[in-house]
Parts: C-alpha cells; structure tokens; sequence
C-alpha cells in the first residue's frame, strides 16, 4: 500500500536507505548531499537501522570504507557530490574493477572553478568511463524509486557493477515535492538480503581482492567488466519492470514523451526533463509536432535503443548540462551523435550545453531549442552543430 | 489544457525563516491535498544576506523546474529588502504582495515601483513578539500568505497547522498556543491596500 507524503530528493534518498538498512555508510559530508548522511545519522541514533555508519576525514576514505565493507561481503552506500565525488576518483575504479556493488547516491554539483554549489551534471559525467552504472532523476520521486532499483542491479551476479544514483543538487535535493512511498515491508522484499557468492571472509573459500594485474591478466578483467555493463541492460529492465509491477511506476533506459510523430525532440537529463516537458505540452497545443526523450541510464548507454527511438525526428538537440571542452559538445551529445550513426536515416543534430553552475533553465530556453530545430527543418542545415545556451551576452 | 499552479515567491534574509516559511505553506496545501513544490534558490549562504523561496501549489503535479518569474504572490519576510531587491519584478498586478511591517499599505506602496495589485502589510515582527515573546515572523506571515492568497481553505489550513504544532513541539507544549495565537492574530490583522 503506498504512502502519500511531501520529501526532499535528499530526504527520499535517506528514506529508502531507512528501508534498506544497508550494513555500513561511509559518511562525510559536501553540500548539497550532506542532508542525506545528516538524516541517515538520525535513523542511526533512533535505532531504525542496524547500520555501521562510519564518519571518515575525507570522500577518499568514505569509498574506501565501502569498497573495504563490499569485499568483506557486506551491503556499502554512501552519498557525495562534486568535489567529493572527484577525490572518490581513483577508488570509483577499484570499486567497479573489483566488482563490488557499493550504492553511491550522487547529488549533482558543478565543479570548481569559479567554486560554485549548484547543479550541473560535471561531477558524474566526469566519471562516466570509471564502470559505474549510471542512473539520472527526474524528481524526488524518481530519485527514491532509482535507489531502490539500484541494488538488486548491481548485486546481480551477472552483473556485480557499483551503481551511482543521481539527482540534481539543489534543483530536486533540496525541493520538496509530493511523492509517493513504499511499505518497508514490500522495500525488504523487493531489494532482498545481499548474498554475494565471493567475499573475502568465506572461510570456506578465501578469496583475494585487489591484487596485482599482470598483462597476461589485466585486459581480461577489463573485458569481465565491459561485459558486465552489457548484461546490466537486461537487468536493469528486468528491475525496471519488476519495480512498475510493485508500484505502477515502470522504468526502462529512458522515457519516450509526445515523441512517436515528433519532427522535433530534446534529448536531455535529469531535472530539467520537466521543464521541457511542459514546454512540449505548450507547442503541442499549438499544433507543432515536438516530443522530448528524457535518458535515464546513463551506464551502460542504450544506443540501439534510443537511435530507434528518435530515428523518425527530422532534428534533435541534445543537452548537455556538462561541459567537456572536447571543442565539439558535451558527453551526451557525444554518446546520441555516436547512436544516430548506425540509422539509415537519421535527423539533424545540434548540441547545447546549458545550466552550468546552477543557471537555471526556463521553459522560455527550451521554446528557443525547438525554434532552432524548427530552422533546421526548413532549411535542412544544422548550423552550428555545437552551441551554448542562458549564458549572458 | 492544465490549469497553471499559483506561483509565490518569497524574499527574506539568510537566518529569518523565509524558507521554513516556504516549506510551511507547501506542508500545508499539501496537508490540503494539493501538488506542491517548495524550493530555496541558494547562493553564497550567510546570514542578513538576501534569499528567495519558491513555492508552486497546483491540483496535478507541477514539473516546471525552473525558478519562478512570474509570480502570483511574492511575500517579503524583511520590510528592509524593499530598498535594495526589486520584489515586485513580475509580479502579476491580479496578485498580490504580502509584506512584513508596522507601516500600511499605502505607506509602503510608492516603494514599490509603480505596482498597481493588491499591497498587504502585516506587523509580523509586533505579533510574534506579543504571542512567542520573540521575533520569528514565519508563523504571522504564512498565515498572513494563505489568508491574501487563499491557495488553502483557511479554516483547514488553521486545522492542519495546530495539529502540526501539536505533533512537532510534542515536547513543549507552551509554544502550541503561542503559534496559534500568532497565526489566528496575523489572519485577522492583515491589512490589504
């Protein structure tokens, strides 16, 4: 039976780690994910949850204490954001090389510099090539069902991936919003107990984490890992379906919105999604043909999935809320330019990146996107293929 | 076609309560079975310096996520930022602007930039400090918030918010009849020019 009530994303995230009761945190906070450390401590305190939360001096040593706890055979979560997820760095590969699904709830910030601590998605696309799997949120409430999902994903045994849950900083951690909540029960049954096959304290058959990769060894492991992020995407839509069987919300790698007879579509992530969609509702009424394509996963990327998805629109922009001084677009842009590759036929693109730092993005922005795309149809140019927007000047 | 949600939009200084008071209202038109979103927009946080809060309060869920610049209401929380924030940017003239202050509304009205709705003033500061014995103006001016805008029945809103104060100061009791006499005062009192 669900529950009706008004959370924070933070407040969500902190929720569903409530339900979970995950057997060790590695805590430290940065702003502006350190609510979700700060209300898990409370569960702590009240005795709701059984967990080891471990403070540490630093986001190097919070992942350490989750990759440590995740050898050892244990359930590991932590919560970061921007320079915290970036001194993560070098352990964000030892967590996904070593197989260990530790849950990290991301809570999207720009990175310095200028120093700022609004949203944009620098922290996480940063580390999009670590092998972590990657899921985005709309809202609060896609930030609570994302982390529910996010377990029985990476814990698979065809898979053993470390997941990133993420949602924008401030945007939706800090908004409270309307959202509908589980029974713990049904969060027990539907995440399950952690059963890893292999851990370092099986007595029975002693296991060694971390050691040194010799040619002869290493690519292997590398292949074990790519082929594990191919499997997620079964998984993750196995989840996704199990999930909507459970509430009624069902998700896959991306949702599709007025798009089937679009001519027109953003593809874009996160909060903003919603904007553009009440921005597609408003030109829908005045008869234009637009739709917009909100991706969720991330990692691994669905590229056959979405070519099909948008291969019929005759022009796509693609957002980016990153940028990656490639001097020719952002990751997205990148990954859904790559996508649209293998189409026979396939539409005009144009990449913008926007919303850096916190600048906010307005239904009047995205009006402006689907006025470009407009211009390419009629004149069957794409222009400059490579643009900014909501920058002064 | 979706009906739009009201829009309000609060300003206040760091440390005041104007996104307490923000959270409030969208606890309390939730309470009321509403849509809501209440958000802080954050900049470099300290204490005195301007903030703004928004709230969206509609019947479906609302997913513009976006600041709001064209609100309904806007609620200012300090009388001291009419010299130095342009409140009323936006402001539609069908709405209103609840300000926090001992003076009336035609008195403050030429502060305002030639805005031509509605103008409400409410001695926030007077009634929290003859109810609470301190100055926290939240309570006075989300009372006085719902009552100017009407976005929650006030009878249910009065309803819903001792049964809050009931459940959050479980603890101490006292402050319940001083919440409410603020809240009920700051309903009654509110002057609208």
């Amino acid at each position: 039976m669900a529950k009706r009530d008004r959370l924070s994303g933070n407040e969500a995230v902190a929720y569903a780690m409530r339900q979970i009761d995950p057997d060790v945190m590695g805590a430290f906070p940065i702003t502006p994910s350190t609510e979700i450390p700060q209300y898990f401590a409370q569960y702590v305190a009240d005795g709701l949850v059984h967990t080891e939360y471990v403070t540490v001096e630093s986001e190097h040593s919070s992942m350490s204490t989750c990759i440590g706890a995740a050898a050892a055979g244990a359930r590991a979560v932590t919560a970061t954001s921007s320079c915290g997820l970036a001194l993560m760095w070098e352990l964000l590969y030892v967590a996904a090389s070593y197989r260990l699904p530790v849950t990290l709830a991301c809570v999207n910030r720009a990175l310095t510099g200028p120093i700022n601590i609004n949203n944009d998605h620098s922290d996480s696309m940063g580390a999009r090539d670590t092998g972590w799997i990657q899921i985005y949120a709309e809202n609060n409430q896609e930030a609570y069902d994302n982390y529910l999902q996010a377990m029985p994903i990476g814990e698979n045994p065809a898979v053993r991936l470390p997941v990133m849950v993420c949602q924008d900083g401030f945007i939706t951690s800090h908004a409270v919003e309307n959202i509908e909540l589980c029974e713990d029960d049904e969060v027990k049954a539907f995440v399950g107990e952690y059963q890893p096959e292999q851990y370092l304290l099986k007595h029975e058959n002693p296991l060694a984490v971390g050691p040194y990769g010799v040619s002869p060894y290493y690519m292997e492991a590398k292949v074990g890992q790519a082929e594990a992020m191919k499997t997620a995407k079964a998984v993750i839509l196995e989840i996704g379906r199990r999930f909507g069987e459970m509430t009624g919300r069902f998700y896959g790698f991306f949702e599709s919105y007025r798009l089937e007879d679009a001519e027109a579509a953003v593809v874009l992530i996160g909060s903003s999604a919603g904007t553009a969609r009440a921005c597609v509702d408003e030109l829908r009424a005045q008869g234009k043909r637009v739709g917009m394509l909100k991706l969720r996963v991330f990692r691994p990327f669905p590229f056959e999935e979405l070519a099909a998805a948008l291969s019929h629109c005759r022009a796509v922009a693609i957002l980016d809320k990153c940028e990656s001084f490639s001097a020719a677009g952002g990751p997205l842009g990148a990954e859904v330019r790559a996508a649209l590759y293998g189409c026979r036929e396939r539409p005009l693109a144009v990449n913008y990146v926007y919303g850096l730092g916190g600048r906010d993005f307005r239904v009047e922005d995205c009006t402006q996107i689907f006025r470009a795309l407009e211009e390419c149809i009629r004149t069957g140019e794409t222009g400059a293929p490579y643009r900014h927007i909501g920058q002064r000047g | 076609m979706k009906k739009k949600p009201v829009e309000i939009r609060w300003h206040g200084r760091g440390g005041q309560g104007a996104k307490t008071a923000c959270l409030l209202l969208a606890d309390a038109a939730f309470s009321s079975g509403k849509y809501v979103q209440g958000f802080p927009e954050y900049g470099p946080e300290r204490m005195g310096a301007p903030i703004t809060a928004y709230n969206r309060i509609s019947d479906e869920r609302c997913t513009v996520h976006s600041n709001i610049y064209h609100p309904d209401y806007v609620v200012v929380v300090d009388e001291t930022l009419l010299a130095s924030v342009d409140v009323t940017h936006g402001l539609s003239e069908q709405g209103a602007i609840i300000i926090n202050t001992s003076r009336s509304p035609d008195e403050v009205r030429p502060l305002l930039g030639g805005y031509a709705g509605r103008v409400c003033t409410i001695d926030a500061r007077r009634i929290s400090e003859e109810t609470l014995g301190r100055n926290f103006p939240n309570t006075p001016m989300l009372a006085a918030a719902v009552k100017v805008s009407g976005v929650v029945e006030p009878g249910r809103f009065v309803a819903d918010m001792e049964a809050s104060f009931r459940h959050k100061f479980s603890h101490k009791p006292q402050v319940i009849d001083g919440n409410m006499n603020a809240l009920t005062k700051s309903m009654q009192e509110v002057k609208v020019g």
